[in-house]
């Protein structure tokens, strides 16, 4: 178990990943990039917060919270819509997305009072 | 009693027959029926005390929850948000927005207005009254639902029964006691079943329900805590025991997230989710369940396993030591507030007497008797277990809920006695899962002999899908008689069960406290309303500046029936203030009057049980006051009120003791009364003595008021002498 070998490892796992991503539908990878960009406005938020303080707090959490959220949210609309998924095949996809909006507006209304 | 739709009885048969129902049919009637009459049940047999007294709040925190409540209709939610109240707590005020659980005013004010609109012109108080009851009767329509998820409609159905009745959660949700817990267990059932449904059928939109179930019990009751910790140890046991699936990330992730945040909305509870130490344990769980998906998910593209066994490595430590680093960064900078002394005295039940003497005080928060148990759950505790086995039998996701809701409500229940109320629903639930699925067992039995002689047709009318699998066991000749024996004996237990909640729901929790009863000589019913009587004298002869000095028992009533300022109340926010009106009450009258000048008191207030016999009054709390003032105060030291170590009252009792401000004004002119026939005078009967110092004068304080049996006695505090 040398240095060079868990290198190695490294390099197969990162192709082996590639070449399995690039074999997800297309719908699928809209939705991880969707979620990537939401939890990179949340990281973004976090330096800001880092640099500048956290007052006031409840609109520091709301900003954090609406991209983690939405992040999540996305996620599980992911969840519901893939078809390798067994256990939502009988969920239609627009069933999904529609409560996949619903909790959004939710998380939206909720940040939105929140905001101050 | 209980589960009768799948034993068919012959007029009633008939009679539906010739309407030509089919079974379908049948069974839904017989459901929707029962249902109903459930839901009456559960409201009227909680209105005993309305009967026999009359619509009157009850106990004391229901007073502060009804002044509330008469703010928010009269001025409007706005005002009721921001409102600081100057009456309590002289001179520190309270600011009542930001420290009070709303969900229950609002709730009551909300029916009061839809009450108005449809032209019922109701008093908010009649509203009040009624509300606990109203919930109690929506509980067992959810407890109904739930009992369905978790196994069939026939658990659903005795579930809906036991909880309609169960004396745990009566005592709390009688008519009158208008208090958080009466809307609180509605809230954390279904908050429970939203959830358990969210898990069974993966979608978005239940989560969000229980979500927003979860909203509603954080702005009801501060036992939501319960929730935000049962919830993750649920997904983690789902987790380590393999049972985990999709539909668990769906739901736990949009309910964390969005009730986090809907439950932030609410200041009292403020930061708290992302602050408390309480609450870090869902938080934890979150990121975990991101973790293991993310490497699910992995695992799931990857082909190869030994490149995934790296992969797994570097992401299991580096996720590791940055959860470790990060919790521990945030206790030890003080961040992360440690677990609050409230909760952290039900982890270590002895922690509260030694540090925190005013919550080792209250007698809800005891540890719980045997008798108790028995009291409050009567067969339901032995069916308990029974239904645990059941549930073992057949494990689900639901089921799995169930047993973790029992089996740590029950270890709660155990240490504070005010806690069985949490217990109550999933007791009922298991049991009536055991009850269900025997009873159910049983009347198999009963009707597979009279199929089993006809070999084809197990169509028609059985209903149960189990009866085509019931074969007569030979090798048992009298199967038929056993089931009939034991379905009579399980239906003598129901009906003791039912007489015995009705019996403890009239004799033990319908009594208002503010009204005492005893019976006379001649066994005739005598009633002392001597609190409202003083509260009214209160009301109607003092100036309305005027501040009351009394034990914090009584503040919330004070404030709400007699109106005036108090010194301290039930809130029991500021321990230094009751610590200072403790000493006051135990110190001698020259001490004490410097104290009672500093705080600007114009009357004190104190509650005396000699005359009537009756033992929660205030000399009998002396002791406490003895110690949460010297807790504060050195100068309070409880040996010197005791005699070696015995509290007594008589000729033998410490100087201290007897010429103590509480002692003066309890007994004052008490020596010159006769009590009981063939006693001396000054026979105090709540301690069973005669008073060892009966000439009492007093200096600084006039006496004002006595009620008219002598429970509530009312001081005036004397102006300072003129100098000349």
């Amino acid at each position: 178990m040398g240095r060079a070998s868990s290198k190695e490892d490294a390099g197969a796992l990162f192709h082996s990943l590639r070449s399995a991503y690039a074999a997800t539908p297309l719908n699928l990878k809209i939705i991880d990039l969707y979620v990537g960009f939401s939890i990179f406005t949340a990281l973004i938020q976090v330096v800001y917060m880092a640099i500048v303080g956290s007052f006031p707090f409840n609109s520091f959490l709301s900003g954090v919270l609406s991209c983690v959220g939405t992040a999540v949210l996305a996620v599980c609309l992911r969840i519901q819509v893939n078809k390798e998924n067994k256990e939502f095949k009988d969920l239609p996809p627009e069933r999904a997305f529609a409560d996949f909006v619903l909790c959004n507006l939710v998380l939206h209304l909720v940040i939105m009072n929140f905001l101050g | 009693m209980a589960t009768m739709p799948i034993l068919p009885n012959m007029p009633v048969l008939d009679l539906v027959k010739s309407f030509k129902l089919k079974t379908k049919q049948q069974e839904l009637l017989i459901r929707v029926s029962i249902l109903c009459l459930v839901y009456v049940l559960a409201f009227i047999t909680r209105l005993f005390s309305v009967l026999r007294y009359e619509s009157m709040i009850h106990e004391f925190d229901p007073y502060f929850n009804y002044r509330t409540t008469l703010y928010l209709t009269q001025n409007g939610f706005y005002d009721f948000w921001n409102w600081f109240d100057y009456e309590s707590w002289y001179p520190l005020g309270r600011i009542v927005g930001g420290t009070l659980y709303p969900g229950l005013m609002v709730t009551a004010a909300l029916i009061y207005r839809i009450l108005h609109f449809l032209r019922f012109a109701v008093h908010i108080r009649e509203v009040c009254v009624l509300t606990a009851p109203f919930f109690a009767s929506n509980t067992t329509l959810v407890a109904y639902f739930f009992g369905k998820e978790i196994w069939d409609t026939g658990a659903g159905l005795v579930a809906a029964i036991l909880i309609a009745i169960c004396p745990g959660y009566i005592s709390r949700s009688v008519a009158g006691s208008y208090d958080n817990e009466g809307v609180a267990i509605f809230a954390l059932l279904f908050t429970f079943y939203l959830f358990v449904k969210a898990v069974n059928t993966g979608s978005l939109a239940w989560s969000l329900a229980s979500a927003f179930g979860y909203f509603y019990m954080v702005s009801a009751w501060g036992g939501y805590v319960f929730i935000i910790n049962l919830i993750p140890l649920y997904v983690l046991v789902l987790l380590i025991t393999g049972r985990y699936s999709m539909r668990l990330y769906v739901a736990y992730n949009c309910m964390y997230v969005l009730g986090m945040l809907l439950a932030m909305q609410i200041r009292f509870v403020g930061f708290q989710h992302v602050q408390s130490g309480e609450h870090m344990a869902a938080m934890g769980v979150f990121f975990l369940l991101q973790v293991f998906y993310f490497l699910d998910w992995v695992k799931h593209m990857l082909s190869d396993t030994k490149l995934f066994q790296a992969f797994l490595r570097i992401t299991v430590t580096c996720a590791v030591a940055v959860g470790a680093i990060a919790l521990g960064l945030g206790m030890l900078s003080g961040y992360i507030s440690p677990w609050t002394g409230r909760f952290y005295s039900l982890l270590d039940p002895t922690y509260a007497k030694d540090h925190i003497p005013i919550i080792a005080s209250v007698s809800e928060h005891q540890p719980t008797a045997w008798s108790s148990f028995m009291f409050d759950f009567h067969i339901l505790l032995f069916l308990f277990p029974a239904g645990l086995y059941f549930c073992f039998k057949r494990l689900s996701d639901a089921t799995i809920f169930i047993v973790m809701y029992g089996l740590t409500s029950m270890y709660f229940a155990g240490v504070m006695v005010r806690l069985i109320l949490v217990a109550t629903p999933a007791v009922c639930l298991v049991s009536a899962i055991a009850v269900s699925a025997t009873v159910k067992n049983l009347t198999v039995l009963l009707r597979s002999k009279n199929k089993g002689v006809q070999t084809g047709s197990t169509k028609g009318s059985s209903s149960s899908k189990a009866s085509s699998k019931a074969l007569l066991d030979q090798s048992q000749p009298f199967q038929k008689n056993g089931a009939i024996a034991l379905l009579f004996g399980a239906f003598y237990l129901l009906s003791k069960y039912a007489t015995h909640c009705t019996w403890v729901t009239s004799e033990a929790y319908s009594s208002p406290s503010i009204v005492l009863a005893a019976r006379g000589a001649h066994g005739s019913r005598v009633i002392f309303d001597d609190y409202r009587e003083a509260y009214f004298w209160l009301r109607q002869n003092t100036p309305p500046d005027a501040k009351v000095m009394s034990w914090w028992d009584y503040g919330y009533q004070i404030t709400a029936m007699g109106n005036r300022t108090v010194i301290v109340d039930n809130n029991t926010w500021n321990n230094t203030h009751i610590a200072t009106v403790g000493r006051a009450m135990s110190s001698y009258e020259d001490e004490a009057i410097e104290i009672m000048r500093s705080l600007d008191v114009d009357y004190v207030l104190v509650v005396f049980g000699g005359v009537t016999g009756y033992s929660s009054d205030d000399i009998n709390k002396f002791l406490w006051m003895v110690r949460i003032g010297g807790g504060v105060f050195p100068v309070i030291k409880e040996p010197d009120y005791l005699v070696n170590g015995e509290y007594r009252v008589d000729k033998g009792a410490a100087p201290k003791m007897l010429n103590c401000l509480m002692y003066k004004l309890c007994y004052y002119r008490f020596g010159e009364m006769l009590t009981e026939y063939g006693k001396p005078p000054g026979y105090d009967r709540a301690r069973g003595v005669e008073i060892g110092n009966k000439d009492i004068k007093l200096e600084h304080l006039e006496e004002a008021f006595t009620t008219s049996n002598w429970i509530v006695r009312i001081y005036k505090v004397k102006p300072p002498n003129n100098r000349w």
